[in-house]
């Protein structure tokens, strides 16, 4: 009697057949939401202020520098060097890299979202390399922006175009390595902290306080005729070690005090230490994804 | 106006863990580059106001103001755990107090303990210059740590916006707008410390009365907005 009521019922499960997307596809994705992310893009309409404000800032001086360009008559090249830019802009930059870094890294810890990601066909190294290139790629946007607003301008404005066209180039490098070793720098220590909080302190507390104890020193140092010292101390913080490799070899003008920046012998030191910071942040990226979250 | 309770779980959230490396870590780069100068230079009383009010008042107080300040509250609105406090017979302007005492005490302590070291060992407090810009750390760390706990509880973004007053008004807009100045809490504090120390070495944009004015109301304002603020706190979700 029992093997007359049992019954298996087909309530209409069916299975997927359609076509797996994969790995690639999936790095893709992540790539391309945290580089929207890193501009408000899909987010809500307040967390788009911040990153729109900073980029529309970033943009703004080079406008005026272009519109300044044209307008005095007789003028033969831009008042400013691409290379110098992003020196001159250098906080918001910073406040860029503070403010978008831990939105994009932070909050998948907090959440305890990081184990999500895994349930998906990723490693850990696809996940740690999208972020970051999602974070180098925003940044990139943000620093080569105005060059290209200053080498528009600079074309329309009929500056000689083998010059121009040679500084564009190498301000693209040098803000190529700038992205390169500042996203390093700011996902290491966004991901080291699930506070959102903490996380753009300790970010921007990188950049800063180097940057103002290296200035104060070099600013000692050449008061005391010292200026030996100035091109190595630059090698203790990051937006010093950017002006040091393009002073050295991208014929940039350094804004070290007296202008005592290091020479092509010294900034190979420079260009070891930049790319050592680079592979020791994805390192520790990689060994911090280790276990996170889980 | 105080609450014990509070002023513990408020120093854990700032001191406990990592969070304090960036609080030790500040001062101590502070005493490294004062004995690095020292053995530079050796005694200069123009080097020793130079990097105390550059690096500093400039740098070191604000940057400790921003995350002791906002660190008070701003996680805890950030990740909603404030509802817990709020719901306890605690008033509001109470927290609120208190958390100001518990971020002054640690900006104080954490800014102006290094000036003073830093001040001995770059020329032993001649002319007064290490008592100068502790006085002046010490006060800037009452006017900093009022602002950012207000900061705090209006905005998700303060640290951004605290770091943008203390770097990008105070320094780029201080040094190229002579307007922007009067309203600056760094030259509030020099007014005290060229008090002490003399014009010759340190040197303020505003008088002494204006800035102790504008010091008292800016802490007693922004502390008095910060209570009613969280008395009427909507706990957004995260964006």
């Amino acid at each position: 009697m029992a093997e007359t009521s049992t019954r298996i019922h087909n309530i209409g499960y069916r299975s997927y057949e359609g076509s797996r997307l994969g790995r690639a596809y999936a790095r893709r994705s992540l790539y391309s939401q945290s580089l929207r992310g890193a501009y408000g893009l899909g987010r809500s309409a307040k967390s788009k202020v911040l990153p729109m404000l900073l980029f529309a800032v970033m943009c703004l001086p080079a406008a005026i520098i272009v519109a300044v360009a044209i307008a005095v008559p007789g003028s033969k090249d831009l008042p400013l060097k691409y290379t110098s830019y992003a020196l001159y802009l250098q906080m918001v930059i910073g406040l860029y890299l503070a403010s978008q870094a831990p939105q994009s890294v932070s909050r998948d810890l907090r959440f305890k979202t990081v184990p999500l990601y895994f349930s998906r066909p990723i490693e850990r190294v696809d996940y740690v390399v999208a972020k970051y290139a999602a974070m180098v790629s925003a940044l990139f946007i943000l620093t080569a922006a105005p060059l290209l607003v200053m080498y528009i301008g600079a074309l329309l404005a009929k500056f000689d175009f083998a010059d121009q066209t040679k500084g564009f180039a190498q301000g693209m490098v040098s803000v190529l390595l700038l992205s390169l070793l500042f996203g390093g720098i700011g996902l290491v220590m966004a991901a080291l902290t699930p506070r959102r909080g903490f996380g753009v302190a300790a970010v921007i507390a990188l950049l800063v306080i180097p940057y103002g104890a290296v200035t104060a020193v070099q600013g000692v140092a050449y008061g005391t005729d010292n200026t030996g010292a100035i091109e190595w101390m630059g090698l203790f913080s990051p937006i010093t070690l950017i002006d040091g490799v393009q002073t050295a070899f991208l014929g940039a003008t350094s804004a070290f005090p007296g202008g005592y920046g290091p020479s092509a012998g010294t900034g190979v030191v420079y260009l070891l230490v930049v790319f050592a910071l680079i592979a020791g942040s994805y390192a520790a990226l990689m060994s911090r994804y280790r276990k996170a979250g889980l | 106006m105080y609450n014990p309770t509070v002023a513990r779980l408020t120093y854990r959230a700032l001191l406990g863990r990592r969070r304090a490396l960036i609080l030790f870590a500040l001062p101590a780069l502070l005493v490294l580059i004062a004995v690095a100068v020292r053995a530079l230079t050796g005694v200069d009383d123009k080097v020793a106001a130079d990097l105390l009010g550059g690096f500093a008042l400039a740098t070191m107080v604000p940057l400790i103001g921003v995350i002791a300040g906002t660190g008070a509250i701003g996680p805890e609105i950030d990740d909603g755990s404030i509802v817990y406090l709020l719901s306890k017979p605690v008033k509001r302007p109470t927290i609120i107090m208190t958390k100001l005492i518990v971020a002054i005490a640690v900006t104080m302590v954490f800014s102006a303990v290094p000036t003073l070291i830093a001040g001995f060992i770059l020329n032993g407090n001649g002319q007064q210059i290490a008592i100068a810009y502790t006085v002046a750390a010490l006060v800037a760390s009452i006017a900093y740590s009022a602002l950012f706990l207000l900061l705090g509880t209006v905005s998700r973004h303060a640290v951004v916006f605290g770091l943008v007053y203390a770097l990008v008004w105070e320094s780029l807009f201080g040094s190229l707008v002579e307007g922007a100045k009067t309203l600056s809490v760094q030259q509030w504090a020099l007014a005290l410390a060229e008090k002490i120390s003399g014009e010759d070495t340190v040197s303020s944009a505003v008088s002494l009365p204006t800035a102790g004015i504008l010091l008292a109301v800016v802490t007693v304002a922004a502390t008095a907005y910060a209570g009613q603020k969280l008395r009427r706190l909507t706990l957004a979700g995260e964006e």
